[in-house]
């Protein structure tokens, strides 16, 4: 298969096997041809065949190491133009494909090529934080994002259930201290794993992986400038982008210098101390929330609105529950000086803000700021204009079609950086595998951005999918959708003496497509857990009807779902009693 | 899907309109009666109140041999669910407080106090039983503490605790008795010495060194947080774990609880328990495959072979209601309804119901609404999810991978299946060998999901909006769309690639 560019196992009675054979020749391509029926261990090949094709009858053809099927799949092909296009491919690139970024979204679309046989690259390249933070391969997910973010929000949950714990019996007098260094040591080492983890698995799939900075000089030509300074150049019929994204600065005095951001975060090698958070973004309430939950002294500075984008009342009652929760909030301020006072690990700094509705400024004293502002997409500086890549100008994100294509046919993008599409490792996972099927296998699947569920790692988690309750009011309008919700008080937390009526349910129906459910958001313990199976519910058109068919698991949070009576328009009480 | 039936109203009469010959002054006359003030009874007796119906509910709880009683609520309430999920809990927490330093919490290994424990879970039971008393006066439901047997098909007798008679009548009667734990009475000591679910959960001190003995979801929770809070404890099966649950998803539970230092004793039957001197029981078993006896000393022996239903204190023979010969359960057809027409069942006291407190108070709801004429759906038992909270929790809905070939044959069966890593277990270094999910469908595309298993913390949660994908008819190719929350242990679920018969290692590495 490999060293043919049509390979057809065939046998020599089959009148399928010749028809594909008379398709080749008036083609006018040579093929390889090999009659199972003629050669002894034909039947062997036919087994291993049907293994890795999953088709047991012949013809069974290969196309430039893309599997075609059988006949008619092969004149399908041949009608709609693929055959021709997979026959055309040849080898003036070095590479089938060039993936500039290591990320989730990068990493699965280059194995999956290389899966389906192609010749891949990728150019992983970490540009050091202003504070001189750098990381392996993996991206934002695995290094400075989901993953070290999910542990410490769980080394904070930890925190809670130690307090929880003595009410349950477990008998402990002293004050438990949180040790900064001793959960970085353990996080950094899982991440290690995780880097050397994907280094393996590219190379296991014979993936070229290239520790150098991308950037574009011509068209199908990329310069690879590694740490030294050193350069290379490489051509590949087809790229990838997948540069994803980087946190932003403010732009004031002594940002850059003396503030960190999540890049730094979780890497950091001493305990930040009494720590102004700026910004109202989930990176935001999430690093404030667990910094807050091991015993940190926490500001979280927000300019306007918390969480936008996100439902506003689910987004409030985060926001309160972490109020609730020791974080303090400075609400309608914007920093305008960041000084330091002393040096040290960590130092003291000052911080000058001013109110955005008038004259008036505050100063305070911090070990640590942590900006957490938003981030920028890193599209400016890989040589794009080279080529003609659009992106667009305010956002720097790139606008794709829905295959995920940009403006410049061989140039494809995945991730943060498309415009219009969610910043999420699961999305970018399935579009970068979803575009190495269809460049590479003659797949037709798109990724689907729709229903997309999500959660946000807050002391108290919320997880949502769908619409939030001002996206739906403003596609369906207001009439015509029936909102159910509760609050809910999860067992676990009655005996722990925990808050009753903070934890809280909501769907949102449309009234005219048979209450099918459009938004789903659930704040409370393991939301996460709890939104991914409604998800796949949603996916399957879930309806009011349906939830109230349902059993409940009893006794969890989920079951909540399959009980919701009370509707926001009747203005019922909904504090919970009883069970 | 609801099962639609036609409509057959059945307007309960108001309380005037209901005079029968037998009408006198020491009786009581209701549209609704309720035997029974469990999960289900309550339930429906509320909801026949909130539709206008004059109700009354009797409740009483026969103290349990070890003389073991408890308030308004049922099994779920005071001896099931709700003190099984918090002692869980307790144990999970105990799990936490031994990851806590691996995540920086300086802290050193904790002992666990049972009576503190006891208090605070015993505590919030009787908040519960409360809560419930509240909730039938709100809803205007007479509720007697009182015994009941039938003295005919319309009429029950009501005995106090001080004997005081109350004869009740009803146009409707349902019978939500429940069931309570069987004892192995044939066994010498069983019943002097032993306890059962209906003790454990209101002992005052700990249970010590324990025997349970059982293989049934009772016995394996119950022996699971024993462990979990700190006691050496053994259960003992005759033959497997988890019947009728999916077998290779029950070894994986028994072997994450052996791996968590729960003793396991297979195949082997107890022949007597007697007390020792010291005050220890000491229990002999046989083990008919070596056919040798072997005997321990145990501060606690606890029954979890199975429960019966309570209905030979009914005199069920009076009212005409037929029950199983084999299972004591009472008869009932698709509407829960008896042999004797006006007279129902519902919850575990009714034959061939999962015994699950959902399924209970959702059959309570549906039929309180059938008999005031509001609506003619039934319940439907079909895919009905449930959880069982060992100390890795174990949630499922739909088949077995078992049922699933009985019912449709290997060769149409496809089973994907993942061993996984939940994130919180590396940083505090737990073995994850048995976190294991299988997704069981038909093998033809689009391959709608029979079965879903999944082995891993907080099962129940994870499985509650799959069991809602699986009503709304979810193929595999559906789940596979839904995009993964990440990092959650449910994303994997969305990410089952590996099938059973591609005999590819199903390990998930990396991200």
């Amino acid at each position: 298969i490999k060293g043919n560019r049509v390979m057809i196992f065939s046998k020599s009675y089959c009148p399928h096997s010749a028809r594909v054979k008379d398709l080749f020749s008036s083609l006018g391509v040579e093929c390889n041809i090999l009659e199972l029926d003629q050669v002894d261990d034909g039947a062997n090949v036919q087994e291993v065949l049907s293994e890795i094709t999953n088709q047991r009858t012949v013809p069974n053809i290969f196309v430039n190491k893309v599997h075609m099927g059988g006949c008619d799949r092969t004149f399908q092909a041949h009608q709609s133009g693929l055959l021709q296009k997979l026959l055309q491919e040849d080898s003036a690139y070095e590479y089938d494909l060039i993936v500039i970024g290591g990320g989730s979204g990068g990493l699965a679309c280059a194995q999956e090529a290389a899966i389906l046989g192609k010749k891949v690259m990728v150019l992983d390249f970490v540009v050091p934080t202003p504070q001189g933070t750098s990381w392996g391969l993996g991206g934002t997910c695995v290094n400075v994002g989901c993953v070290p973010k999910k542990l410490m929000h769980q080394a904070a949950l930890l925190g809670q259930e130690l307090k929880d714990a003595r009410k349950f019996g477990w008998e402990y007098s002293h004050q438990v201290k949180h040790n900064w260094e001793t959960m970085i040591e353990a996080i950094q080492n899982h991440i290690g794993s995780l880097n050397w983890g994907y280094r393996l698995s590219l190379r296991e799939k014979a993936v070229t992986y290239v520790n150098s900075y991308g950037e574009f000089v011509e068209h199908h030509k990329i310069k690879a400038t590694n740490r030294k300074g050193q350069e290379t150049y490489y051509t590949a019929r087809k790229f990838v982008l997948a540069t994803g994204q980087r946190p932003r600065y403010l732009g004031i005095p002594g940002d850059k210098e003396y503030c960190i951001t999540s890049d730094d975060l979780f890497s950091l090698p001493y305990c930040p101390g009494k720590t102004l958070v700026v910004g109202a973004s989930y990176v935001a309430l999430e690093c404030g929330g667990f910094l807050a939950g091991i015993g940190l002294d926490v500001t979280i500075m927000v300019r306007s609105i918390l969480l936008r984008g996100f439902d506003q009342e689910m987004a409030e009652k985060v926001g309160s529950y972490m109020e609730q929760h020791g974080v303090k909030f400075l609400r309608k301020f914007v920093p305008v000086m960041v000084q330091q006072l002393e040096k040290g690990s960590p130092g003291k700094l000052k911080v000058v803000a001013k109110s955005t509705e008038g004259p008036e400024t505050i100063e305070e004293i911090y070990n640590t700021v942590l900006l957490a502002i938003g981030r920028a997409s890193c599209t400016r500086k890989i040589g794009l204009e080279k080529i003609g890549v659009k992106v667009n100008e305010k956002s720097g994100k790139i606008p794709v079609n829905d295959v995920e294509q940009t403006n410049v046919p061989y140039v494809y993008a995945v991730g943060d950086i498309l415009e219009g599409k969610l910043e999420l490792t699961p999305i970018a996972i399935q579009a970068g595998k979803l575009l190495a099927r269809r460049l590479f296998a003659g797949s037709l699947e798109k990724c689907d951005y729709v229903n997309v569920p999500t959660t946000v790692f807050t002391p108290l988690e919320y997880g949502w999918c769908g619409l939030s309750e001002e996206k739906a009011i403003e596609v369906h309008r207001k009439e015509n959708l029936e909102v159910y919700h509760t609050f809910f008080w999860p067992l676990e937390w009655t005996v722990a003496g925990r808050d009753n009526n903070t934890c809280y349910a909501k769907i949102i129906c449309n009234k005219f497509d048979n209450d099918r459910v459009i938004g789903f958001h659930i704040l409370g313990p393991n939301a996460g857990e709890i939104t991914q199976g409604f998800a796949a519910a949603m996916k399957c058109g879930l309806t009011k009807q349906q939830l109230d068919d349902t059993i409940g698991i009893h006794p969890t949070c989920g079951e909540v779902f399959t009980t919701l009576e009370i509707t926001k328009s009747s203005g019922l009480d909904i504090t919970q009693k009883g069970c | 899907m609801r099962h639609l039936v036609r409509s057959v109203p059945q307007t309960c009469p108001g309380p005037s309109s209901h005079l029968s010959p037998l009408s006198s002054a020491g009786r009581q006359n209701y549209d609704l009666l309720v035997i029974g003030g469990g999960s289900g009874g309550l339930a429906c007796a509320k909801e026949a109140a909130q539709l206008g119906k004059k109700v009354a509910v009797v409740d009483y709880v026969e103290p349990s041999p070890r003389g073991t009683r408890w308030g308004l609520g049922g099994t779920c309430v005071n001896v099931g669910c709700i003190p099984k999920k918090l002692m869980h809990q307790a144990a999970l927490l105990g799990g936490m407080v031994r990851d806590a330093p691996h995540y920086g919490w300086a802290l050193q290994p904790v002992p666990h106090d049972w009576t503190t424990m006891a208090e605070a879970v015993q505590n919030h039971v009787k908040s519960l039983n409360w809560g419930h008393r509240v909730q039938l006066q709100d809803r205007k439901v007479t509720y007697f503490n009182i015994k009941a047997s039938f003295v005919d098909a319309h009429m029950v007798c009501g005995v106090s605790k001080g004997g005081k008679e109350t004869l009740l009548s009803a146009e409707h009667i349902v019978i939500a008795t429940g069931g309570r734990p069987r004892y192995p009475t044939h066994i010498e000591g069983a019943l002097e010495y032993g306890i059962t679910s209906d003790d454990l959960f209101w002992l005052k001190e700990s249970p010590g060194k324990t025997l349970v003995v059982g293989a049934s979801y009772v016995a394996l929770e119950c022996a699971g947080f024993l462990t979990g809070l700190g006691l050496d404890t053994t259960v003992m099966i005759r033959s497997i774990p988890l019947r009728g649950f999916d077998q290779q998803m029950s070894s994986l539970v028994t072997e994450y609880m052996a791996s968590q230092g729960t003793r396991f004793l297979r195949g082997c039957t107890p022949s007597r328990v007697q007390r020792l001197p010291d005050g220890q029981l000491q229990v002999t078993w046989e083990d008919p495959s070596s056919g040798k006896e072997d005997t321990g000393t145990f501060n606690t022996v606890l029954w979890a072979i199975g429960r019966i239903p309570e209905t030979r204190s009914l005199n069920l023979e009076k009212a005409g209601v037929h029950t199983s010969p084999t299972s004591q359960k009472i008869l009932v057809d698709a509407q829960e309804t008896t042999s004797v027409p006006h007279i129902y069942a519902i919850g575990d006291v009714a034959e061939g119901r999962p015994e699950l407190t959902p399924t209970a108070i959702m059959a309570g709801k549906l039929l309180a609404q059938r008999l005031c004429g509001q609506s003619s759906d039934v319940m439907d038992y079909e895919n009905v999810p449930t959880t069982v909270f060992t100390p890795l929790e174990y949630g499922c809905v739909g088949l077995s991978e078992e049922e699933a070939v009985a019912r449709h044959g290997e060769e149409h069966v496809e089973v994907y299946h993942a061993y996984y890593k939940p994130l919180e277990f590396t940083v505090a270094e737990r073995d994850a060998s048995q976190c294991y999910i299988k997704m069981v469908c038909l093998r033809k595309p689009p391959q709608l999901v029979l079965g879903l298993h999944f082995l891993g913390p907080n099962a129940g949660e994870v499985t509650q909006g799959f069991a809602l994908g699986i009503k709304c008819g979810a193929s595999y190719a559906q789940v596979m769309r839904t995009v993964g929350i990440h990092p959650t242990c449910a994303e994997e679920v969305a990410k089952l690639r590996i099938s059973k018969r591609s005999g590819l290692d199903p390990t998930v590495t990396g991200c």
